[in-house]
């Protein structure tokens, strides 16, 4: 058993911080997101030559080979300064999907170009009646002479107008929540009948709505009917990093009440020396430090057997989602009215918050899937 | 960065199971489900097994006669142990979790030499005397003095909540020995048998309707000056450093897991209409809920624990996980009385001591008196508010 970090994550942990210090304070942020797409194509050179695009690709495929922790302590890092870059759809999807489902032609092809910022993916999985099931598909993919062609609508594609590829989760067999009959596509975005509707996601990120009208296909990834478990294994690993950015962003909203509370005054004192305002403060922390912990688990668990897996990332979904509620809504309270505007970055942080929460699935279903999971304890 | 236990740890997990599925009698395991409070004598007859194995002071070093095992491996033995429903530890008095600690810490070597064996062996019970009825939470502020006369204290006060004193034939207790100086100053720590002269025990009945706490009484009760344990006062700092050691036992991470596991039984075993309770959603859902919070609670116990191996006194930690635990203790036995229904409501003493519910399943027996009895959870050990203020001065001081 040993909690240090090694050497190499204590040295990624300081680039990020001194690089998001000096490129990423809160200022440079509102920039950033008055732009269309709302980030930077020069954040994301810097971020490949940092090594962070390439965090989990093999060293072989231009990556630094490295694991979930590791995305773990990038993850927390964005968080705490909300980098809009398309971090979570590129590379924790993006690579890690490659990575795990795709053949050796097709990482070859495929890691390189993501590694070095050159090719940016988007994961088109969720659909209207799939609420958070990742089984749930209704879009097909229909086998032709020379492939595939795909057709379908899927929902909330995280930063699919500014990606160059689609992965698409498709059905090529069985029902709609079958669990098998699901395979992965690499769609080019431009290919006649797909049609994007973009727009702007709550937390001022961008995401799009996707029509395939008889799409052909660039490519399976993979093989044919078993892409669950590739899918369920990087989702799991995603909701590690999703959770990490929740952990980050919670401790930056704590720094900011607390800083607040100590200088606002009234009644003649800073309102931080009240009790009840102490306490709420201690709330908040309690919540940072049980998602710490459970984030640090569902990471630890990415590479565990599946069944561990899933219940760690599940637990720290849960528990994420219910501290982001507790601190968000807090840190908004405790500011008062100036919580509430736009000019603060607390609203921001409260924005993005709602979307970790929600994303990947919300607090119902990851402990409904958390119960159906055996346990120890049942 | 890795989790995982050690192979020997895992080994260590295996032994610890095998001895105790071996060795702990079976008559004390079901009184240990049956009631929250189990009987002096059978404590005496348990702690003699652990002490010939050597395990009757997990938390203590070799060299004071202790196990020496590591944090991770204390919170292994509790694992097992507790998931064979083995009696509360602090049945046995406060000897091992509490005073022991001080006087291997902070005592004279006569005092080693005098008191460790017999923590070790059971046959001295230690209660304590710290609380008093002007002095709970702010414990600081507490009024029972020791004068020195010539080689002897004379005690008077008053203390509360002395948790089985009627079992006890040594206390261990605070008192103001100066009282020119700070509060936290004057304070010192003494030990001294309960049948000395001057000292009255009362019970309290509490809401479980069982007698483990009392009050204790101090009437000119004179003890010699070796009564006191290290320095005149330094009591409070030997306190706190007691309390600092109390709060990871006291988070019971382990015994709140074999209780939702016992809670799951409950369901399985209460008929709903044409089923059980375990199948109605709403339960389940209250049930996975706890089991969450506890996932939670035990990886942030075995990070606490990993640190104290390394020697990281994480003091924040330490009281989120009490904070949490307590809190925990209560939601799952509250759920474990809502499982029980009418059942629960029943409540007749028996000859033994425990109580009993004729028309709830065995499983059941005992969950109104611990449901009842740990409304205490989050009163003792310091306070949900108390965690909070110093959580408080801690966060706002840059932690």
């Amino acid at each position: 058993m040993d909690y240090r970090f090694s050497e190499e994550q204590s040295m990624l942990k300081d680039s990020l911080q001194g690089w998001l210090g000096r490129n990423y304070q809160f200022d440079q942020w509102r920039r950033l997101i008055a732009r269309k797409p709302p980030h930077s194509e020069e954040n994301w050179k810097s971020f490949a030559s940092m090594g962070w695009l390439g965090i989990t690709i093999p060293e072989a495929h231009g990556g630094l080979g490295f694991g979930a922790i590791d995305q773990m302590i990038i993850g927390e890092a964005f968080g705490s300064h909300l980098v809009t870059e398309p971090y979570l759809s590129s590379i924790v999807f993006g690579s890690n999907l490659i990575l795990e489902a795709g053949t050796e032609v097709q990482k070859a092809e495929w890691l390189p170009r993501i590694a070095e910022g050159t090719a940016r993916l988007a994961f088109a999985f969720a659909e209207k009646q799939s609420r958070f099931s990742l089984n749930t598909v209704a879009t097909h993919a229909q086998k032709t002479s020379n492939g595939y062609t795909i057709s379908g609508e899927k929902i909330l594609v995280l930063d699919a107008p500014s990606a160059d590829k689609l992965i698409v989760l498709a059905r090529t067999g069985g029902d709609t929540t079958d669990k098998t009959g699901l395979s992965l596509f690499l769609v080019d975005p431009k290919n006649p009948g797909v049609s994007i509707r973009a727009y702007s996601t709550v937390d001022d990120r961008q995401a799009a709505d996707i029509i395939f009208d008889n799409v052909v296909a660039e490519a399976l990834i993979g093989s044919e009917g078993d892409a669950l478990l590739a899918v369920e294994a990087v989702t799991d690993r995603a909701i590690a990093y999703l959770c990490a950015e929740g952990v980050g962003a919670m401790q930056a909203l704590i720094e900011a009440t607390l800083a607040y509370v100590k200088v606002r005054k009234q009644f003649g004192q800073a309102i931080g020396d009240f009790q009840i305002i102490q306490h709420r403060i201690v709330d908040l922390r309690v919540q940072l430090e049980c998602s710490r912990a459970m984030t640090l688990y569902a990471a630890v668990s990415a590479t565990a057997d599946a069944n561990e897996r899933a219940r760690a990332a599940s637990a720290a979904k849960v528990q994420v989602g219910r501290s982001a509620r507790i601190v968000g809504r807090n840190a908004i309270q405790l500011h008062g009215g100036i919580g509430m505007t736009n000019e603060l970055s607390i609203g921001h942080y409260f924005k993005r918050l709602l979307m970790v929460e929600t994303m990947l699935g919300d607090i119902d279903f990851h402990q409904k899937r958390f119960a159906s999971l055996p346990s120890e304890l049942a | 960065m890795d989790l995982a236990l050690s192979a020997e740890d895992k080994a260590f997990r295996q032994e610890v199971r095998a001895f105790i599925r071996e060795n702990l009698p079976a008559d004390i395991a079901d009184t240990a489900r049956r009631m929250f409070h189990t009987h002096p004598e059978d404590m005496l007859r348990w702690t003699k097994i652990l002490h010939q194995k050597g395990w009757s002071a997990p938390s203590w070093p070799k060299k004071y006669g202790g196990t020496g095992w590591s944090a991770v491996q204390r919170y292994i033995f509790d694992e097992e142990y507790c998931m064979a429903d083995g009696p509360l530890p602090l049945m046995a008095g406060h000897g091992v979790t509490m005073v022991g600690p001080v006087i291997y810490t902070f005592g004279s070597d006569e005092q080693k030499a005098r008191y460790l064996p017999r923590i070790l062996t059971g046959d001295d019970y230690w209660c304590q005397g710290f609380s008093e009825p002007g002095s709970g939470s702010d414990l600081a502020s507490l009024k029972t003095r020791a004068v020195v006369d010539g080689d002897e204290y004379i005690i008077n006060g008053q203390k509360i909540w002395t948790s089985l004193a009627h079992n006890a034939n040594m206390i261990f207790c605070l008192a103001r020995t100066d009282t020119t100086v700070k509060p936290q100053q004057g304070i010192s720590f003494l030990v001294f048998p309960v049948d000395t002269p001057g000292i009255t025990i009362r019970p309290i009945i509490s809401i479980d309707r069982g007698h483990s706490l009392n009050e204790t009484f101090f009437e000119n009760v004179r003890v010699p000056r070796s009564s006191l344990v290290g320095e005149e006062g330094k009591g409070w700092t030997y306190a706190k450093f007691l309390l600092g050691h109390e709060r990871f036992t006291i988070a019971e991470i382990a015994r709140s897991k074999r209780r939702l596991q016992r809670l799951r039984q409950i369901a399985r075993e209460t008929p709903v209409g044409q089923g059980t309770l375990l199948d109605d959603p709403s339960f389940q859902e209250k049930a996975t809920a706890i089991e969450i919070d506890l996932v939670m609670l035990e990886q942030m116990g075995l990070r606490i624990a990993w640190e104290m191996d390394q020697g990281i006194d994480n003091m924040l930690s330490a009281s989120i996980l009490k904070l949490r635990g307590s809190q925990i203790i209560q939601a799952v036995t509250e759920l474990s009385i809502e499982a029980m229904g009418y059942s629960g409501l029943a409540y007749e003493s028996l000859q033994d001591g425990s109580m009993f519910s004729p028309s709830a399943p065995d499983i059941a027996q005992g969950k109104m008196e611990e449901f009842l009895f740990l409304r205490a959870a989050t009163i003792y050990g310091g306070s949900t508010e108390t965690q909070q203020n110093i959580l408080a001065k801690m966060i706002y001081a840059g932690a």
